[in-house]
């Protein structure tokens, strides 16, 4: 089986992130300046997308959040993808206040069976001994 | 604000074929930019201003100045996708109307199709320079079309816009495309299944490329390039056809937020502004060119540019208003669009080519007494990050 496209480095606003998901650990950034109006930055970054901030400390989501829209992709030319019938591409809003991109697992028809507002919790898709791990959501 | 009329595209071309082999991009670029100088009157030594995007053989300003045998004062490697040549068109017309130049030239040229590229479909390449956004994007595996479909789904369920309305988009950018022969050629030469008129049903019975999106909501892959002269009013003057009249121009650019509104596109900031810059209102607008790189696209771009309220789009497109021979709001992408006519990757300079030709009465779908047309481009990905940016044209 082809690997999925895995994230690289150097690279070193996202490393972090990516090294926390070897100990499954979905985590985010908020700002550290006190006057800073929106505190949580995603995806991360050395410095906050807000204020301009270079002070920013790391949290641990519980991985709780709806679905804020999703697409299934038909057809894809990857050779990691093309051959997994259709999956669902989705924007997940987590309850601290951050939105990534992820996939949405463990339904029997991605088209009919997510909803746009869904609950969704964390699940982890491991992609070997010693690597990082890619954080998707199932329905909660 | 006051309008003005300081600079002018004078002279156009739209390479004629969208299947290619043996052309590269470069020549693509040049035959173009010959075509249009001689459609201008304007001499190949005229130019004094370069625009590049520098994204076909990675050849920027520099690169294609020497290529060509330029020696500009003024260089432009402006790239933010499809929507480039509309940034580059009011970078020009600002520029032109400070003196700093006088004859700009604007060029395209893609192989896209001959290439195979997979645009809509591969996924990403994992090649290059890690960037944070593609560490955090690639390894679910979204395509282009997936990322544009995730804006159609929320857009379906934020307003209760259908599939139906969605494909009244695609039915009035085929009803022109069929009225002009480059684009029955391009669908002929692309091996379409049907070269011909289509009901909104067809487009739904189309396949699902990714949900919600069906094949006839996307464009297509194409060959295919084009130039645009742009030029300042004394030498619009001398020129062999009327200009056609900048008036209005501005970009924004919008992308994933926490807790941001995804069917808001960057065009609610660019466009009020472009329409302040021109002194003019959606409503006067005759011509409306919007990027089709999916129904989509088009749907946020009327909307956020003011011809309906936000979300009101189905209700908007399915007056039947949207076609040429239509009273009641602008005519939609009378080339055909990228949907039925022409989409080598980056649209954008084919937006500008047809507002021209519709202002100097030259389009197979022609609207009568044409004045005034807006060309606004989407560049990026609508669902990630994108730029939009409207370019504002009025006849002499």
């Amino acid at each position: 089986m082809t690997l999925r496209p895995q994230p690289r480095f150097p690279e070193p606003d996202t490393e972090p992130f990516w090294e926390a998901t070897k100990e499954k650990n979905l985590v985010y950034q908020t700002c550290d300046n006190p006057d800073c109006t929106d505190k949580v930055i995603f995806y991360p970054r050395a410095h906050c997308d807000t204020c301009g901030g270079l002070k920013t400390s790391w949290n641990t989501s519980k991985g709780e959040g709806v679905v804020y829209t999703y697409s299934v992709v038909m057809q894809s030319r990857h050779p990691a993808f093309k051959d997994l019938g259709p999956y669902a591409v989705a924007y997940v809003d987590l309850d601290e206040g951050f939105r990534m991109m992820t996939n949405v697992i463990n339904v029997d028809n991605p088209i009919s069976d997510i909803q746009i507002g869904m609950k969704v919790k964390l699940v982890w898709q491991e992609q070997g001994e010693g690597e990082i791990s890619l954080p998707m959501f199932e329905p909660a | 604000m006051a309008q003005t009329r300081e600079a002018a595209i004078v002279g156009i071309h739209e390479y004629p074929l969208r299947v290619a082999p043996g052309v590269s991009a470069l020549q693509i670029k040049a035959a173009s930019a010959s075509k249009a100088l001689e459609d201008a009157g304007l001499s190949w030594q005229d130019v004094d201003a370069v625009y590049d995007t520098g994204s076909h053989q990675n050849i920027g300003g520099l690169g294609i100045s020497e290529y060509f045998g330029l020696n500009p004062r003024l260089i432009d490697n402006t790239s933010v996708g499809g929507t480039s040549y509309e940034v580059q068109a009011h970078h020009a017309a600002t520029m032109i109307a400070s003196g700093k130049a006088n004859v700009a030239l604007l060029t395209y040229g893609s192989t896209a199709h001959s290439d195979r590229r997979a645009i809509g479909t591969a996924g990403a390449t994992g090649q290059g320079s890690p960037t944070p956004f593609n560490n955090m994007e690639d390894p679910w595996g979204m395509t282009l079309i997936s990322g544009y479909g995730m804006v159609k789904a929320r857009h379906m369920h934020q307003y209760g816009t259908t599939n139906e309305q969605f494909a009244e988009i695609s039915v009035a950018t085929r009803y022109h495309a069929m009225r002009n022969p480059e684009a029955v050629e391009a669908m002929t030469a692309l091996e379409f299944v049907g070269v011909n008129e289509i009901t909104t049903q067809d487009v739904l019975d189309s396949r699902m490329i990714a949900w919600p999106l069906h094949l006839l909501e996307c464009c297509m892959v194409s060959d295919g390039g084009g130039a645009v002269v742009i030029a300042s009013k004394e030498v619009a003057k001398n020129c062999k056809k009327s200009p056609v009249w900048i008036i209005g121009g501005a970009e924004a650019t919008k992308y994933r937020e926490n807790g941001g509104d995804i069917t808001v596109s960057a065009g609610a900031q660019s466009g009020p502004r472009a329409f302040e810059d021109a002194g003019v209102s959606p409503n006067e607008i005759d011509v409306l060119m919007a990027y089709d790189s999916f129904s989509i696209t088009v749907m946020c771009m009327i909307e956020d540019l003011g011809f309906c309220k936000k979300g009101e789009g189905g209700d908007y497109v399915s007056q039947g208003i949207l076609k040429f021979d239509q009273k009641g709001g602008p005519a939609l992408n009378t080339d055909g669009g990228g949907l039925s006519s022409n989409h080598p990757g980056e649209r954008g300079i084919f937006l500008l080519l047809e507002a021209t030709r519709q202002m100097r009465g030259e389009s197979t779908s022609q609207v009568d007494g044409a004045k005034l047309a807006v060309a606004v481009g989407n560049g990026g990905q609508l669902g990630a990050r994108h730029a939009t940016s409207p370019t504002i044209l009025a006849a002499d």
